[in-house]
């Protein structure tokens, strides 16, 4: 028995010492940080320091939601996330359908190559590329679309009506070919003697797709809305924040969670009231984890996270 | 039978229309900023940025290269910090994932579950932020743009993990332990080459992700010094003048050319996305392994 145990110990020590760096930064990294959330309920002051700063109670939170700010930055993230859900499925989807039934390989690579490039690119870039097309001086749309349609230049970063539009076109930009990737190899997992069987019954092309298809679908399509449905909290920061310029004017439609715990981060220097948002964000984002995947157990539980 | 064929033939038809029409709409934007990069200054002045410019000229470029040193630099920057943090990443998640692979290793459970739980709950970046610069002084050194955030993220432990336990036998660790090897051996000359396949594909996706990153310099980095080319395109965006500031005084008395703002702005952003399309045809295949693998196990 004695034998045995220093045995098994033996084999940890070495194994916890290669473990040890790698568990060693996420503890600094990710745990240390989950510690510091009690940041929102400080006046937090930076002379006085983390644990210097007085306490405040629930002000921060208080001060928080009765702002305009709360509910247009939750309005903003759960209005825009809904919209990627949904018109981001879609659209996966039938560029999936459309990639699969190619056939030919050649082509595929082709053309999930051009689909996916844009999502290489830093949100940085992007906003660059959109600069391209919108600004007021130099911009494509004012200086040869709006100038050959004879319509009056529009200042976009400063117009707030095209933006909900604007960022789900560069979201579908961006994310369509890497969504259609995932949905091409769930058809590719269909087993094909559905299909011989569809044939034999006289169903056409656009009958099978949307038959058979789309219908065996389904437990993909379920299973990633949960998973985006749990991350439905967060936003893409680059996206809220690099492609409208980070322009004041369109806060009202550009603001959402990470972009206003940013700013008032960084530009404000409000550290209690940013700590506040982020600690909102981090509760109701982990509650819709644990719901989202909840549900994943109960429908497929191959696939649930836990 | 004939119409079954024709029917199947037209679908291929309209599909490679329809996919040939999103490829071009997908492609014209990039192809925008590439023409607007060679475009002549004063055209753009005049015309703004067109698909069909009536001069080019590729004085951007030549200013980037011979008159700015800030963008090299930024360049530079760029280029250490992305090799850096892969290396990094890549030790630190491959030494993580192979004791967490290992059936008989006693913590296996209890350490999977303390990597697993980041995915769940996060601080937030306003203490990660505090936490980074007060306590570990972070702010404006190159660590700052390699260390937080990127270094080890619970997937693609798991995802390397998952390879170690499904794809490499257990049989190879047990005789190389009867040979008398210790752990450390075992994985730097067994696991760690058996698992290059899955070491690429996260090399690949870490690469990525160091080099296109702005936000660890957005958050802590406010010397012109220490600018990755992501930050400095930040910069100019809204002050062009930037780079005129800053050149180097060396320059001074060589023959200069006026800064041709609009055109160089496109410029750097070619310059930040050409290595990755020069790149991406020779890894697409692992690029799409790595999606396909995220989406079933994420």
């Amino acid at each position: 028995m004695q034998k045995r145990r220093k045995k098994r110990l033996a084999k940890t020590g070495p194994l916890l010492l290669i473990a040890a760096p790698g568990l060693l930064y996420l503890l600094i990294n990710n745990y240390l940080p989950m510690f510091g959330v009690f940041l929102a309920f400080k006046d937090f002051n930076y002379i006085k320091g983390i644990f210097g700063s007085d306490w405040n109670g629930l002000e921060n939170f208080r001060f928080l939601f009765r702002t305009r700010d709360a509910w247009i930055m939750t309005r903003n993230t759960l209005l825009y996330n809904a919209a990627f859900i949904v018109i981001g499925t879609v659209v996966a989807i039938f560029v999936a359908i459309l990639i699969y039934e190619l056939g030919k390989k050649r082509r595929v690579r082709l053309f999930q190559s051009a689909l996916m490039l844009p999502n290489l690119f830093s949100w940085v870039v992007i906003g660059f590329i959109v600069y391209a097309f919108l600004n007021a001086d130099t911009g494509f749309i004012n200086n040869t679309v709006l100038k050959a349609l004879h319509i009056t230049p529009i200042s976009w970063y400063s117009t707030t009506g095209p933006w909900p539009f604007l960022l789900v076109l560069v979201y579908l930009w961006k994310f369509t070919g890497y969504l259609s990737i995932v949905y091409v190899a769930s058809i590719a997992g269909i087993d094909k003697s559905v299909y011989e069987a569809a044939q034999l019954d006289g169903a056409s092309k656009i009958q099978q797709i949307m038959r058979v298809t789309v219908p065996l679908l389904k437990p993909t399509i379920i299973l990633m809305t949960l998973m985006a449905v749990g991350r439905i909290f967060y936003s893409d920061f680059g996206l809220f924040y690099q492609v409208p310029q980070n322009s004041g004017r369109l806060f009202d439609v550009t603001q959402t969670i990470d972009t206003y715990v940013y700013r008032g981060l960084m530009e404000l220097n409000d550290v209690g009231m940013s700590a506040a948002a982020a600690l909102y964000q981090s509760v109701v984002g982990f509650m819709l984890v644990l719901g989202a995947n909840t549900l994943v157990r109960k429908l497929d539980h191959e696939n649930a996270l836990f | 039978m004939k119409h079954k064929s024709n029917d199947v033939k037209r679908f291929q038809r309209f599909a490679t229309v329809v996919l040939s029409i999103l490829a071009v709409l997908t492609l014209l934007p990039i192809l925008l900023i590439a023409i607007a990069s060679v475009t002549d200054e004063k055209v753009l002045v005049s015309t703004g940025y067109t698909f069909l410019p009536s001069k080019l000229s590729l004085d951007s470029y030549y200013y980037m290269v011979k008159q700015s040193a800030m963008i090299l630099r930024s360049y530079g920057v760029t280029i250490t910090v992305t090799v850096l943090g892969t290396l990094g990443s890549v030790m630190l998640t491959t030494t993580l994932a192979y004791p967490l692979s290992r059936t008989d290793f006693k913590y296996k459970n209890l350490l999977s579950f303390f990597v697993f739980f980041t995915m769940l709950f996060s601080g937030g970046v306003v203490s990660s932020y505090i936490m980074w610069t007060r306590i570990f002084s972070i702010k404006n050194t190159l660590w700052a743009l390699i260390v937080p955030n990127y270094l080890v993220t619970a997937f693609n432990v798991f995802l390397v993990r998952n390879y170690y336990a499904n794809s490499i036998p257990h049989a190879l660790v047990e005789s190389a332990q009867i040979d008398g090897a210790g752990e450390m051996q075992i994985f730097l000359r067994i696991m760690l080459p058996l698992a290059i396949p899955t070491v690429a594909t996260i090399s690949l996706f870490t690469g990525l992700i160091y080099w296109n990153d702005w936000v660890n310099g957005l958050y802590y980095i406010s010397d012109a010094k220490l600018f990755s080319l992501q930050n400095l395109l930040i910069r100019i965006m809204n002050n062009i003048q930037f780079l005129k500031v800053s050149t180097n005084m060396a320059l001074l008395g060589t023959q200069k050319i006026d800064l041709p703002g609009s055109s160089v702005r496109m410029a750097m952003a070619m310059i930040g996305i050409l290595p990755i399309m020069i790149l991406f045809p020779f890894v697409q295949k692992y690029f799409i392994k790595g999606v396909v693998l995220g989406a079933v196990k994420g």
